[in-house]
């Protein structure tokens, strides 16, 4: 791993870095932290191909631009943004520059028992002083701590206990910033309490004019006793941004998550999924899709912690690369020494549709208990001839026939999202983007 | 799961049954590593200077080069300077006949099993049979001769085909290649080396023997196979090692060149000493093994079944340069106690219609760990490549642990690359199912772990696949739950 002394040039001088932080609106009551993770950063810098975990992405580019932090205001307006709604009914979020825009969300209709807002508003609240910067570990991931030192606003959603609430929660993640070489750190919180239930929505999109975007977001998600999150992430950004995320669940008892995460659009896309099956029980759905085309990088790395026994965790990842883009695939499942009994399935499939683009996947099993039935498997392929034929043979056009067939493919993964409304949406999206 | 406790508690008793010490005099050299120490031994076997030049290059790039730490494993540093480089048995003068052979070696391999004389009779098997470092007798060979075979100890070949080892060695596995290979490169002590010539098809499968004897000496074995086009070769290499206290360091390199239709299908059972039950002793196995299909449809062929050593680090890999070549690995992996394992393979494709199988079979048990780790790399201009892997794990205890680390990387759109991967312990309703039919526990493991590694057993040759078989079930005496 490159430390600061090492990348010359850097975004990071310690200098601008200080900058940073010095920019971001500190909350008091979590100084200690953000101030330990600066240091941790600095200690870690911006990982090189070198390091195993960033082995197929390099971002040593990022090390080599002077970003800027964004000090771009809250433009947008409500009207600007609420037709872009997941569902009609949906509550909206909007996070602008990684400052949460009251004036352009709409939040009304919101149940007793569902609060949503800024970290500086809900700072006092019990679940974020318990959980709040406590489960994405800063100390050994770079663009955590990053993320950590320098986010200045942070949405919350708070569910308590025994609150069951299906209409989704829509944060919708918006890049309006003009300056040319931006960095927006984004941060979300969520927890859910006791027996509660709710649907999230994140969305990730460009409106700026900036050429060269950095979005850097950390999302932590607790899930406490016999709750269930669905959650769905979309990121369809503009080809200049760098976007490297990293999404932490962690798993109470009984507890239940389904996450799908969306890769449609932007420059390199560096997922980092991390989710600890914590205690007895838990059910884990991961499900991912990739579509790139042209230069784009879209990198899934995901990490299914299984700590305690009885838990259950299923993973399909799939990818369709084009033009001359690249894939990148890295699932792990740890299956600790208590963690008997546990089911955890991977899966992988990955379609190249080009002569320029390439696929590295690494699925990779560590077990350290013997009851237990886990398996990955992966495969790399094209479109099977003989159905693109049979297509053929009834009247169907070449390239709508494979239009279809993608369709197939990756509509698999979106078929799993629980709520309807959203489940629709995205089926709509994938259909333009393969178009 | 009592029963299994205290099944699992007999196998951590059993002792390791080939453990003796052979007492024949040594001529070492003296312990440590230098430049000295490279020419010592290339003096001591009377090599030519472009050899001893190769040695020293080696040795000076290894000088350079830091030992990996990459792999998941963990051992106690090996202090380089602290091994003897070279020991050979004393008498070394050249037998004509199996009598004349030293009748303490001659005991040795009977303790072993393998019996020239039973096999030279029956079993049409030609052994070149090496302990520690000298090739002591080779059989067959006149036979093989015939044919235009060449099969002999590397120090033989170096004096009587100069040209053919100069022109191969390290062609596949160059000195530069990573730092346990730069170590043999510079060291190497003896090993095997076989030729056969175009259209030749091997009437007899070649098979060596290594033994590592004296204490506290490493061995340094190179391998070179070469199959002209159109040939055909099958080749046995088995160890088993006597029981040590010291951890004794084995870094071997084996290459082997596959020219235009011809095939190579190497096999190896490896049953070196793995240390006692607390991890104490054992041997280090860290070895460079790799082919190259250089033609078309050439084809070269792993299987291996590993079950001894205190910590395995290996990964038998085909590069498959010709159009329409294939490459092949076939493994049983077996830890025990505190054993670690780290083996798997590279499939690099590179040609046009190239295919690989990649069949691993691992089972841990004890307080071990046993990982796969694979690469399969589709380059570019490999139209058509083909992959399959399958890697399962089976985990007989709750102490072990069990690793899979694939990589796949695809460059190529018309490729077909596909994995799968699975872990899980013998079932409970598989005992049961066995034991309803009156067949005991510790058989049943036994059957169902063999039926388990059938797939990679089935390529074994026949008196390797009757081997494994009783070492499996030794290493599964007292059974296994």
């Amino acid at each position: 791993m490159s430390t600061l002394q090492e990348t010359k040039n850097t975004i990071l001088t310690s200098t601008l870095f200080q900058d940073w932080v010095n920019a971001s609106p500190r909350v008091d009551a979590f100084a200690a932290i953000t101030k330990d993770a600066a240091q941790a950063f600095l200690l870690q810098g911006i990982p090189t191909t070198k390091h195993e975990e960033w082995k197929y992405t390099n971002v040593t580019r990022l090390a080599n631009t002077t970003f800027e932090i964004s000090k771009s205001n809250t433009t947008l307006m409500n009207a600007d943004v609420t037709n872009e709604k997941v569902t009609e009914d949906a509550i909206l979020v909007i996070i602008e520059n990684g400052i949460l825009n009251k004036a352009a969300s709409n939040m009304d209709g919101l149940p007793k028992g569902v609060h949503i807002g800024s970290i500086h508003d809900l700072k006092d609240n019990a679940a974020i002083q318990k959980h709040f910067l406590q489960h994405a570990d800063y100390k050994s991931e770079p663009f955590v701590a990053l993320n950590t030192a320098t986010f200045s606003d942070a949405v919350c959603i708070l569910a308590e206990a025994n609150v069951e609430y299906n209409t989704p929660i829509h944060l919708m993640m918006v890049n309006t910033s003009n300056e040319a070489n931006v960095y927006i750190p984004v941060r979300v919180f969520v927890a859910a309490e006791k027996n509660a239930s709710i649907h999230v929505v994140e969305t990730y999109v460009s409106k700026g004019n900036n050429t060269n975007a950095f979005v850097n977001a950390v999302s932590e998600v607790v899930v406490a006793e016999n709750a269930k999150v669905n959650y769905v992430k979309l990121q369809d950004e503009s080809s200049n941004t760098t976007h490297i995320n990293y999404h932490r669940i962690a798993m109470a008892r009984d507890s239940y998550e389904h996450l799908t995460t969306l890769s449609l659009g932007g420059g390199l896309i560096r997922n980092n999924l991390n989710i600890r099956l914590g205690d007895v029980n838990g059910t884990a759905y991961l499900n991912g899709l990739t579509v790139a085309r042209f230069n784009q990088l879209v990198d899934h790395h995901t990490v299914v912690d299984h700590a305690m026994p009885h838990c259950y965790s299923n993973e399909l990842y799939k990818n369709i690369i084009d033009d001359s883009a690249q894939g990148v695939f890295n699932g792990k499942i740890f299956v600790r020494k208590d963690a008997q009994k546990t089911n955890a399935f991977q899966s992988n499939k990955n379609l190249l549709l080009s002569d320029e683009a390439s696929m590295n996947a690494k699925p990779q099993l560590e077990i350290f208990a013997d009851d237990v039935k886990c398996s990955h498997g992966a495969t790399t392929g094209q479109l099977d001839d003989e159905a693109l034929f049979y297509l053929r043979a009834r009247g169907i056009g070449e390239d709508a026939a494979r239009a279809l067939l993608n369709h197939a493919f990756a509509a698999d993964v979106i078929e799993g999202i629980a709520h309807e409304g959203i489940k629709e949406k995205m089926l709509e999206l994938l259909k333009e983007k393969l178009k | 799961m009592s029963d299994d406790l205290k099944l699992l508690d007999d196998v951590a008793n059993s002792e390791y049954k080939w453990g003796f010490v052979s007492n024949i005099e040594s001529d070492n050299a003296p312990k440590g590593l230098n430049e000295d120490i490279v020419r010592f031994i290339s003096a001591k076997k009377n090599e030519p200077e472009w050899l001893l030049e190769y040695r020293l290059k080696a040795f000076r790039h290894w000088q350079t080069m830091t030992e990996p730490v990459w792999p998941n494993v963990t051992y106690p540093k090996v202090d380089f300077q602290d091994i003897i480089y070279y020991s050979a048995p004393k008498p070394k003068v050249q037998l004509d006949s199996l009598d004349d052979l030293d009748p303490e070696i001659k005991a040795t391999f009977d303790k072993l099993g393998i019996s020239l004389e039973e096999q030279k009779r029956l079993a049409n098997v030609a052994v070149d049979a090496v302990i520690d470092s000298v090739s002591v007798k080779t059989t067959f060979r006149e036979a093989l001769l015939e044919k235009g075979i060449i099969f002999s100890s590397f120090s033989e070949a170096v004096h009587e085909h100069p040209e053919l080892v100069k022109k191969y060695l390290g062609s596949v596995v160059p000195y530069t290649d990573n730092f346990y290979a730069a170590l043999n490169a510079a060291v190497f002590s003896d090993g095997s080396f076989c030729y056969i010539p175009k259209g030749v098809r091997c009437p007899m499968e070649l098979s060596t023997y290594f033994r590592i004897n004296s204490a506290g000496t490493g061995q340094f074995e190179r391998t070179l196979i070469i199959a002209d086009e159109g040939a055909y070769v099958s080749y046995l290499e088995g160890c088993t090692a006597p029981m040590r206290d010291e951890n004794q360091l084995h870094a071997a390199v084996v290459e082997i060149v596959s020219h235009a239709e011809a095939q190579v299908k190497y096999s190896t059972v490896q049953n070196w000493y793995p240390g006692d039950k607390e991890g104490k002793g054992g041997i280090f196995n860290f070895v460079t093994k790799r082919g190259i299909c250089l033609g078309n449809k050439s084809k070269i062929s792993w299987t291996q079944v590993e079950t001894g050593s205190a910590v395995t680090w290996k990964y038998p890999s085909v590069i498959l340069k010709g159009d329409n070549s294939v490459g092949e690995f076939y493994s049983v992996a077996v830890t025990n106690n505190m054993q670690q394992a780290d083996t798997g393979t590279k499939m690099i494709h590179i040609g046009k219609n190239t295919s690989s199988t990649i069949i691993s079979k691992g089972i841990s048990g004890g307080r071990s760990h046993n990982s796969y780790r694979g690469l399969v790399k589709i380059n570019k201009s490999a139209d058509n490549a083909r992959n399959f892997s399958q890697c399962d794990s089976l985990l007989l205890g709750d102490q072990c642990g069990a690793h899979t680390f694939p990589y796949l990387e695809v460059s190529n759109k018309s490729a077909k690359v596909e994995h799968e991967a699975t872990t899980s312990k013998v079932g409970e309703d598989q005992i049961f199912y066995c034991n309803q039919r009156g067949i005991s526990t510790e058989d049943a493991v036994g059957l169902i772990v063999n039926g388990y590694c059938k797939e990679v057993f089935n390529q074994l040759p026949m008196e390797f696949a009757v081997e494994a078989q009783k070492l499996l079930a030794i290493s599964l005496e007292g059974s296994v739950g």
